[in-house]
């Protein structure tokens, strides 16, 4: 099997992206990036010294607007599609858990 | 049943509309009656908007009783990707993420085209949040290949190309990152089009790769895509990475004609991988671009072989922070827990669908500290190269020849346990959207198993004009022999 | 024991004072009513793409050039992270490419501070934390308001060249005069527009190493600010006299009991995924623009004193206060129309505080030239120029009208005498040393001519006396 990623590589980075994977999900996940990892791996050989990474394909610069208000959303709208409101703001569990 | 205006070109639709000589009512029941007859088979929608498109195709009849020009697509249906917002209609990417979600707004896109008097039609159904190349990632079940309903009908704009490919709209928009538009047209056998990036404003599609994303027409014909085209494309304010050039004039000079162009067909594409009959079309179609007039040789973009390899690292980088949004806090589902964090991944856990989950989990790894340099910074640079020689080669050739999928349509459920081999389906595609450039997928005759193939055309930035000319030319070259196999038939 | 050095490098986070937000059109504006300012932008809904603002653009040119920075061709990063008052769920921020670099502050006293960057970013929502007497580790639940988010900041971050609790204060201060003066910002801490995080490090007096530093959060005045580097400095100096190391930790202030505290780190160590923003091009402002703000920058701070200063003669921390004030202007018009700039700079650091109302530079002048004459006494010259603030008109006329005039020299000095002779138990106890006494006889002096004798000029004739007095 290849050592590109490991388990514990792939829990770890589950948890960067706030996914939870099943034990049958991270043996199957360690797998497939790995197979991907692998082929990825082809740009490894291709000599890139000096080369500019390209970030964006568009050859633009100073994409601007001017500094003038616009309407925005009603408020009524954009809180109905929350899952959970209060005092006309958008409702969250507790930021952080409750004192260790 | 054939119904009186579907499978009639878009052009002509609008024509009689504004003419007054057919109600744009009528119209939108007929296409309603074949997607009532094909679509439990077919799947192509998430959702239809039957009622707003009477309604819209109401006023499009009154307008026009008024005297008035409702536009160049006046009472066309026009199928619509489910990842372009649309107000009040809801938006899901295909995903439980976002089931039931209402965008408060419209893509831009939407708005020209209701501009432009078409009328949406329905939601078309896609691989979740655009993750795909067969349609099958979809939350709400895979959409099935109107020539073949044992058989995917690629992806991830699948259920655009099958609506068009089953009459159920003469239109459709798709959305192209890695060749989401041309591959589900190929494999379904209606001409696709990935605009150069910029060309459409990408304002209201929700975003897989945002550097590599681009919206773009699916349509029965060449003329017809380059007519949808005309109306979507140009600049827009609201998106930053949209090209400052005024919207190309592409429907003028579709029957050009490609005496004199350079074509040079791309051996990088032609290789390991695709399939014999695939290739012979597209060997068919160099000869046919050949006996137009065209000067056509074979070429080399070296750089095209590691297309794939970059591509599979930078758009889930960029999707992995795109995506990271769908959170529970402000819209979709969410997943209740005791606190933020483990509300954001019990949502996110149960939201996402395995594709999705996957590529999140690639991009977040290449992305992260001590892989970013080898991984996406790498790819990155492998992109600078594909750029380099695209223009290398654009200094020979106006325009590229190559598949646009290696193979026909496949059945459903053959890679869905092997991301990697549904993952190289995108090998021939995936160049231009690196490169930012155009290409389109034209039907080129059928594979050995009698499905459709499509050749795909490739173009330098901004020559969309160029490219869908020889597109046109091709299409012609199958019309012609359509005749003569019918003329030498008893 | 030995010697430390507290090592301090500040990082100020400013709203800018646009119209509207780093890229999206909602009004940028405190205090609205929760969720009203708000887009599919700024809320980070599905599909949504970002337009940079080019009034931010300029204020943050505006502000690096002010601080003597390069202004370089910029990138916007996104920096990924999972926070709730964060739409995206990351931060559009320039990460490796700023957009100003290596400038300086100098402080009024004479202090240059590196600025290594000035760079541009979006702020957050904001969070509220319902439960638990409002503590974010205590809150039952927490509500977001996201009228914040998206409000264009500048992140200007100084090199670790601040050395004491009242250096940092004075940094914060200038800084705020500078965004002030180029109308970069309204740099007002007590709103948030103004946010300032502390690198604080100790090191042995006289070491060039530094030591290990701590990053000191949730400082919301220019007094907290203070307190939290002079608690952390005696931190750190404890735990490196005790013989154990600093750790490199977030810290945060809390008001209330006067300490910092580690912060909990939040579920996993940051990673925070930097890379270029696919959805915004390259800035580069170019040289026509460049020279055209250039051209639109007023004096500043620094620049003002040193003026001021060479003008007028006067101490530097006077120099400093008028600044502030914004009377400068004031100042050397009235030098410019002959006024005594000395004085006038004493009247403009200590009786002007509440306004120039109808004053204007050729009466303050005349009135300072009445008072270097000696026409007024300085209290005198004080009661003039408040009638000037109210309502304008003739310093000598004003002067006339209250019953001014100055004491004549014998005049004066019988007023003391019979002060002295009044009083024989306060001069015997002016005669043994004790100088409180000296208030006591001026006041005498003072009721006694009602108001018109110079408080200066009755001192140096106590002492005279005194002098004349056989011991
Ligand atoms: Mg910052
Ligand atoms: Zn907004």
């Amino acid at each position: 099997m290849s050592e590109r990623i490991t388990a514990e590589d792939v829990t770890h980075v589950a948890g960067l992206a706030r996914l939870e994977l099943s034990d049958d999900e991270l043996e199957r996940f360690t797998v497939q990036l790995a197979a991907v990892l692998d082929h990825a791996a082809d740009v490894e050989a291709l000599d890139t010294e000096g080369v500019a990474p390209t970030a964006h394909p568009l050859p633009l610069a100073n994409v601007l607007r001017d500094d003038v208000a616009r309407p925005g959303l009603e408020r009524a709208e954009v809180l109905a599609a929350a899952p959970a409101v209060e005092a006309d703001r958008f409702r969250v569990p507790p930021v952080l858990g409750p004192p260790a | 049943m054939r119904h009186a205006s579907t499978y009639l070109p878009a052009a002509e639709i609008a024509d009689s509309v504004r003419r007054g000589e057919r109600a744009a009512v009528e119209v939108v029941e007929e296409h309603l009656a074949t997607i009532a007859e094909r679509e439990p088979e077919v799947h192509a929608f998430n959702a239809l908007t039957d009622a707003q498109a009477r309604m819209a195709a109401e006023l499009i009849d009154r307008r026009v009783a008024a005297g008035e020009d409702p536009g160049p697509l006046a009472g066309v249906p026009v199928a619509l990707k489910d990842n372009l917002c649309t107000a009040g209609v809801p938006t899901t990417c295909s995903s439980r993420i976002l089931e039931g979600w209402l965008p408060p707004y419209d893509a831009t896109v939407v708005t020209r085209l209701g501009l432009a008097g078409a009328i949406a039609i329905g939601k078309t159904n896609l691989d979740e949040f655009a993750m795909g190349s067969s349609t099958e990632n979809s939350a709400f079940g895979p959409t099935h290949n109107p020539h073949d309903a044992s058989r995917v009908p690629g992806g991830s704009s699948g259920g655009s190309a099958a609506a068009v490919a089953a009459g159920f709209a003469p239109l459709a928009l798709g959305s192209d990152t890695g060749g989401s538009i041309r591959q589900p047209a190929a494999l379904c056998g209606v001409v696709g089009v990935k605009p150069t990036y910029g060309r459409v404003s990408r304002y209201g599609l929700i975003a897989f790769a945002s550097s590599l994303d681009q919206i773009g027409p699916l349509a029965p014909t060449v003329a017809d895509a380059a007519l949808l085209l005309e109306v979507v494309a140009g600049h827009d304010p609201l998106d930053s990475t949209s090209v400052p050039e005024p919207p190309p004039s592409l429907v003028a000079g579709l029957d050009d004609g490609v005496e004199g162009l350079r074509v040079g067909v791309v051996a990088e594409l032609m290789g390991q991988g695709v399939a014999p009959d695939v290739r012979r079309r597209v060997e068919a179609a160099a000869e046919a671009l050949a006996g137009a007039g065209a000067k056509v040789e074979e070429t080399s973009v070296a750089a095209l072989a590691y297309g794939l390899s970059a591509y599979y690292l930078i758009a889930p980088a960029e999707a992995s922070s795109n995506l990271a949004r769908y959170d529970g806090v402000r819209y979709g589902l969410r997943v209740d827990a005791p606190t933020t964090a483990t509300m954001n991944v019990a949502t996110r856990t149960a939201g996402f669908g395995p594709e999705v989950k996957r590529r999140i989990m690639l991009g977040t790894y290449a992305l992260s500290a001590g892989y970013y340099d080898a991984y996406y910074g790498k790819a990155q640079k492998v992109r600078t190269l594909v750029i380099r020689d695209f223009a290398a080669a654009y200094e020979s050739f106006d325009l590229l020849l190559s598949p646009t999928s290696p193979t026909t349509a496949f059945p459903l459920g053959a890679k869905a346990a092997d991301p990697l081999s549904m993952y190289l389906s995108d090998v021939c595609t995936i160049p231009s959207n690196l490169a930012g450039d155009p290409a389109v997928s034209v039907p080129f005759g059928t594979g050995d198993d009698g499905l459709p193939v499509g050749v795909q055309i490739l173009a330098p930035a901004l020559a969309e004009a160029t490219m869908l000319r020889a597109a046109a030319v091709l299409e012609d070259a199958m019309l012609d022999q359509a005749m003569a196999r019918a003329e030498a038939t008893p | 024991m030995s010697d430390w050095e507290t090592v301090v490098g500040l990082e100020v986070h400013c709203e800018l004072a646009t119209a509207t937000k780093l890229f999206c059109g909602c009004r940028n504006a405190f205090g609205d009513e929760p969720n009203t300012n708000v887009c599919p932008v700024c809320l980070g809904l599905p599909g949504s793409l970002p337009v940079l603002n080019r009034g931010a653009v300029e204020l943050a040119v505006r502000l690096g050039l002010a601080l003597g920075c390069r202004v370089e061709p910029s990138l916007f990063h996104r920096k990924n992270y999972f926070y709730p008052d964060m739409p995206k769920d990351y931060q559009v921020s320039q990460y490796d490419r700023p957009i100003n670099v290596d400038g300086a502050l100098e402080l009024p006293d004479g202090t240059r501070v590196g600025i290594e960057r000035a760079h541009l970013e979006e702020d957050t929502g904001k969070s509220t934390h319902v439960g638990g007497g409002g503590r974010i580790h205590e809150a039952d639940h927490s509500l977001v308001d996201y009228n914040r988010a998206g409000v264009p900041l500048v992140e200007i971050v100084s090199r670790p060249d601040l050395r004491s609790a009242e250096q940092a204060r004075a940094y914060v201060n200038e800084l705020r005069a500078v965004l002030l003066a180029t109308g970069a910002s309204d740099a007002r801490m007590e709103e948030g527009s103004l946010r300032v995080d502390a690198n604080i490090s100790v090191r042995p007096a006289g070491f060039s190493t530094f030591g290990t530093r701590c990053e000191v959060k949730n400082l919301n005045s220019t007094r907290s600010l203070g307190r939290a580097i002079d608690y952390e400095a005696r931190r750190q100096i404890a735990l490196l006299e005790a013989g154990e190391q600093v750790a490199q930790q977030t810290r945060h202030w809390d008001e209330a009991d006067g300490r910092t505290h580690p912060l909990r780190s939040k579920e996993e160590a940051y990673d925070y995924r930097y890379f270029p923003e696919p959805d915004l091009v390259p800035l580069a402002p170019d040289d026509a623009w460049l020279g055209q703000v250039r051209a639109g920058l007023p004096p500043l701070p620094a620049e003002r004193r040193r003026r001021l200063a060479e003008a007028t003669g006067s101490v530097p921390a006077a120099v400093a206060v008028v600044v502030e004030r914004g009377l400068d202007d004031l100042v050397l018009g009235a030098l410019a129309a002959g006024g005594d700039g000395r004085r006038l700079v004493v009247h403009a650091e200590h009786d002007l505080a509440g306004g120039t109302g109808a004053l204007d530079p050729e009466a303050f002048a005349a009135l300072s030239r009445l008072e270097a004459d000696g026409a007024l006494t300085a209290t005198q010259a004080k009661a003039v120029l408040a009638e000037l603030v109210a309502g304008g008109g003739d310093p000598a006329a004003v002067a006339e009208r209250l019953g001014f005039r100055a004491l004549g020299g014998d005049e004066l000095a019988g007023a003391v005498d019979a002060a002295i002779a009044a009083n024989p138990d306060a001069w015997d106890r002016y005669l043994a040393g004790d100088a409180k006494v000296s208030g006591f006889f001026v006041g005498q002096v003072m009721r006694a001519t009602r108001g018109q004798a110079d408080g200066k000029a009755v001192t140096a004739l106590l002492a005279q006396r005194a002098a004349a007095t056989p011991g």
